[in-house]
């Protein structure tokens, strides 16, 4: 399985989801500069977590004018998985790849602690190495991570599947609607979550929950 | 040179925080009036901040010497060999002043110069740590300090993109008018790509990097040199303003372009911005330095050359360059969308030279601005030690459970966790041992090696004995390494004090570092790099004494490490170290009798570290499975912090011959407490006894309640909601002072 990890400036968890990547798909990924014009051709694009911009103006919303923005939606239009982490997510939301927002966290507080996350849909390219509604640890770590959308693209959301990781045994650590912790678009090519499922994926860690879902992109893809 | 169009009259000079006979000593230096920019930089390079003169004296005392130790004080962090080629670069730096102003500011930029402090030198940042002092819980202004400095901690932290791992925090009314923000960070460089301050070379072009100057910050360091009075709010300006963006862009562009082999010399723009950064990197290479303003990349128009001398805007460098590498230099900064300005260059006649719209503005001689800085003996008086006292006039608590939960549930023991959850301490992936054991764990990049970090001192102990409470605040942190399992490498000191020029308080100094040099001495534990933060005092009332130790210790196996949490029911819980129940200057006699009297603690450093030695050859052989340092507050705090949180609880018998509360909260020293399994007990009592450790059982581990014999038992579930009531109660509490 081939990767690649766009970096923008200030992003801060590229290293981290590369040494995932690479922890369990035995390769480097390509980093990519938001600079360039074009990402490799690769099988996962991931949009890591991090500081963008300095998340001045609104967290994504710079970085989704980057130039490597038109490549990225046009690979993800035909399909390669993209899978967006915190940062990434709140990027991907900012250029219309996911519906929805993600606020400051109810609280107001950056939080940073781990969560449990509840399989929500484990028949996504991202999830299908968990059980339905398997119950598993995550940490988080936003200021603004509270999901938000109207009431008819949650009904949407819910009605279609689209809701892969919920916020479980009321760790809801942002006031997310509906425990939204992660969504996927109609085509089931982008991912978009809060939590770091690549900050768990090494005894290290502490626990391997993470894993699951690099392991079930490379059953996928592989 | 131009003539002065403003008189330097004695009122100016005292404003600029200059004393008549250090003005006087200005005209011997250079023979004539300076002008108002030399004034400027007298004063930002005079000031108790930048040069230490008050301490200069008693710092020369410390152990900075070890086979490990590759640089020590007086570069921007120190260095320490860790194996394989690699070093740990750290510091720790106080942000008082301006954190009691303004904050979130305050804190933030404080955690952006000590982790500039750290990259300037080559290393990537791996790991930040901090030690908080706020004023008394019920003061009006402290819940809006702590959640102001704790919200800019993480805010710069985070952005940035280190794991904030670890802390202290504690109240104290002294902290009421100064609250104390000490930001400690380390980081990772090959130890053959160690970045030093040192010009070398005669005409090399000396280069302006990373964001634009404007007028914020002029006169910090000044500011951090004075006492604070009623006015203070008004100095508010002089509070910088942090763009973690930028030194995160400032990182990752400085390491890009050490890559390249550019760079000679560098030296980031912290205290007294481009005055001091210029003037250490030109006197260090015995060099002149000549500055050419109107080259300054600036972020707003008109600034003088006096502004730009003192500004001390965030997230600058300084650097000197080979020339031929310039044009590469330059494309990787504009990669990283930052400024990047040939500003000046070395010089072979030793003058400081600074230019502004083709006028020479200042001409002073570069060496003699830093080693001719006024230094002073100043006189002190010893504190005197605290009457013993009488343990039978520590009144009994009605009830030990009750007093237990009291305690742990009080501002200065309760659980940090609505402090550490806002900081991000994952990111980087390699963080072992979270915030909230005794030293919190970070692994060495691609190894299985680990550096251990902790940050300590007691306050308390310091203000009753200063020479004891030094050396406490060395052995905690020491024995909190140890506690880990790491071997302490070295460590940085953050010494905070009051008004030095007043006998007491000079003499709080001097004993506090003849403490700390005495245990750096006797642990083999040197003091590598620094920061001394005088003149902590409002309206004429000094801080406590706080000189805060921070200690890095090497992991060599991460498979073998220690944690203080319970892990299994049925093991034999011991403490290792002598029970005596003192009560002098603990928290039980403070915060449930109301008093704050006795002499601090004894420290036998002798026994500390053959404690430590024989804790850690434990861990490492794997025949403890739970270790936890016993400090503030004593065993029965130590035992509810570990029982709390590994959800399992313990049966304990108090010793024979002390009053019950004496056993549970008395504060002895050189103490932790172990878990063993009932199958290695007797082989761990013998090696104890061979090694002449002594060892206590205390009880069983088991069951979800914490039982003291002869007290009724007190569930964990009690304990928990307790330790961690306080804080987010008392910050959710509707503030009187909005």
């Amino acid at each position: 399985m081939k990767s690649a990890v766009i970096v923008y400036p200030g992003i801060n968890r590229e290293r981290d989801m590369a040494r995932a990547l690479e922890l369990v798909t035995g390769k480097k990924p390509h980093m990519v500069w938001h600079g360039d014009s074009e990402i490799p051709d690769v099988d996962v694009i991931a949009v890591p977590g991090g500081f963008s911009y300095g998340d001045y103006l609104r967290c994504g919303a710079i970085a989704a004018q980057s130039r490597i923005g038109a490549d990225l939606k046009k690979k993800a239009d035909k399909g390669v998985r993209v899978l967006a982490v915190c940062n990434g997510f709140q990027i991907v939301t900012e250029m219309q790849l996911l519906p929805g927002a993600l606020l400051r966290n109810a609280h107001l507080k950056f939080v940073c602690k781990e969560v449990k996350l509840e399989i929500a849909n484990n028949r996504t390219a991202f999830t299908n190495a968990y059980k339905q509604g398997q119950i598993i640890r995550c940490p988080v770590a936003h200021h603004d991570g509270n999901y938000f959308a109207d009431d008819e693209t949650v009904k949407r959301l819910e009605g279609e599947n689209h809701i892969v990781f919920r916020y479980a045994e009321g760790t809801n650590p942002n006031g997310s609607i509906n425990d939204i912790a992660g969504i996927i678009n109609e085509k089931g090519n982008v991912l978009g979550m809060m939590p770091h499922p690549e900050n768990l994926v090494e005894p290290l860690h502490g626990g391997l929950d993470g894993r699951g879902l690099f392991e079930s992109l490379l059953e996928t893809v592989a | 040179m131009i003539p002065n169009d403003v008189e330097i009259t004695p009122e100016l000079v005292a404003e600029h925080g200059l004393k008549p006979d250090e003005y006087q000593r200005i005209l011997d230096l250079i023979g004539r009036t300076p002008t108002l920019t030399e004034l400027g930089i007298f004063s930002a390079m005079w000031n108790e901040h930048c040069s230490y003169k008050s301490s200069k004296k008693w710092l020369r005392t410390l152990p900075t010497k070890g086979p490990r130790v590759i640089q020590g004080p007086g570069e921007n962090a120190g260095v320490v060999d860790i194996g394989d080629g690699e070093a740990v670069v750290f510091k720790m730096e106080s942000h008082n002043h301006p954190s009691y102003i303004e904050p979130y500011q305050g804190a933030a930029t404080g955690v952006g110069g000590i982790l500039r402090d750290v990259f300037t030198m080559g290393a990537r940042p791996i790991a930040a740590l901090n030690a908080l002092r706020f004023g008394a819980p019920t003061h009006e202004r402290t819940r809006h300090i702590v959640s102001g400095v704790v919200a800019g901690v993480g805010g710069y932290g985070n952005s940035f993109g280190v794991p904030t791992v670890g802390g202290e925090v504690n109240f104290d009314p002294s902290y009421n008018g100064n609250c104390l923000v000490n930001a400690f960070a380390a980081g990772l460089a090959d130890t053959d790509k160690i970045f030093l301050s040192e010009a070398k070379g005669i005409g090399m072009p000396i280069v302006y990097l990373g964001s634009k100057t404007g007028r914020d910050g002029i006169h910090g360091a000044t500011m951090a040199s004075a006492e604070f009075d009623d006015d203070s709010e008004e100095k508010r300006p002089t509070v910088q303003i942090g763009d973690p963006f930028g030194e995160k862009l400032l990182l990752e562009a400085c390491l890009e372009l050490m890559q390249t082999g550019a760079v000679i010399a560098i030296q980031d723009m912290g205290a007294a911005g481009l005055t001091c950064s210029a003037v250490e990197m030109g006197a260090k290479g015995n060099l002149g330095v000549e500055l050419d303003l109107d080259q300054v990349p600036c972020r707003e128009e008109g600034m003088t050359a006096y502004e730009m001398m003192l500004s001390e805007s965030q997230e600058r460098m300084l650097m000197v360059l080979h020339p031929e590498k310039q044009a590469e230099a330059e494309a990787v900064f504009r990669k990283w969308d930052l400024d990047f300005a040939v500003v000046g260059k070395t010089t072979d006649d030793l003058r400081f030279r600074i230019f502004r719209h083709g006028d020479l503005m200042g001409d002073l001689p570069i060496k003699e601005l830093g080693d001719e800085a006024p230094e002073y003996d100043r006189p002190f008086v010893e504190t005197a030690r605290p009457a013993d006292i009488d343990p039978e006039s520590v009144p009994a608590p009605n009830d030990l459970g009750g007093a237990l939960l009291q305690l742990i549930g009080s501002p200065d023991l309760c659980s940090r966790r609505w402090v550490w959850e806002q900081y991000d301490h994952l990111v980087q992936g390699n963080t072992v041992v979270r915030p909230g054991s005794d030293a919190a764990i970070v692994r060495v990049k691609e190894s299985n090696k680990g550096l251990a970090f902790s940050v300590d001192v007691t306050p308390r102990y310091c203000t009753a004995d200063p020479k004891e409470g030094g050396k406490q605040a060395v052995a905690e942190c020491w024995r909190n390494l140890s506690a880990s399992g790491a071997e302490p490498l070295a460590a940085t000191d953050n010494l905070n004090f009051g008004n030095p020029e007043k006998p007491e308080i000079m003499g709080q100094f001097v004993g506090c570092i003849k403490g700390i040099g005495e245990a750096c001495e006797a642990l083999a534990f040197p003091i590598v790099s620094g920061n001394v933060s005088l003149y902590n005092e409002t309206n004429g009332q000094a801080i406590m004494p706080t000189p805060a130790i921070g200690g890095v210790g090497l992991i060599p196996d991460l498979g073998k490490v220690a944690t203080s949490p319970f892990k299994g029911e049925g093991e034999a819980v011991y403490v290792i170290g002598e029970t005596l129940g003192h009560l002098g200057q603990s928290i039980y006699l403070r915060d449930v009798a109301g008093r704050r009297d006795g002499p601090a603690p004894h420290v036998d450093l002798g026994a500390e570290k053959r404690h430590g030695d024989f804790v850690r050859s434990l861990i490492r052989a794997a025949r403890v499975t739970a270790v936890h340092d016993v400090s503030d507050g004593g065993l029965l705090i130590a035992l509810a912090e570990m029982a709390v949180a590994g959800g399992i609880g313990a049966a304990v018998t108090p010793a024979a011959g002390l009053a019950p509360h004496a056993w549970a909260f008395g504060e002895d020293q050189g103490r932790y407490i172990v878990t063993v399994p009932e199958a290695g007990a007797a082989a761990f009592e013998k090696d104890a006894g061979k090694a002449a450790i002594p060892v206590t059982r205390l009880g069983t581990t088991g069951g979800d309640e914490l039982t003291v014999a002869g007290q009724p038992p007190i569930s964990l579930e009690k304990l928990r909601q307790a330790h961690e009531g306080w804080f987010p109660a008392y910050m959710a509490a509707p503030d009187t002072n909005a």
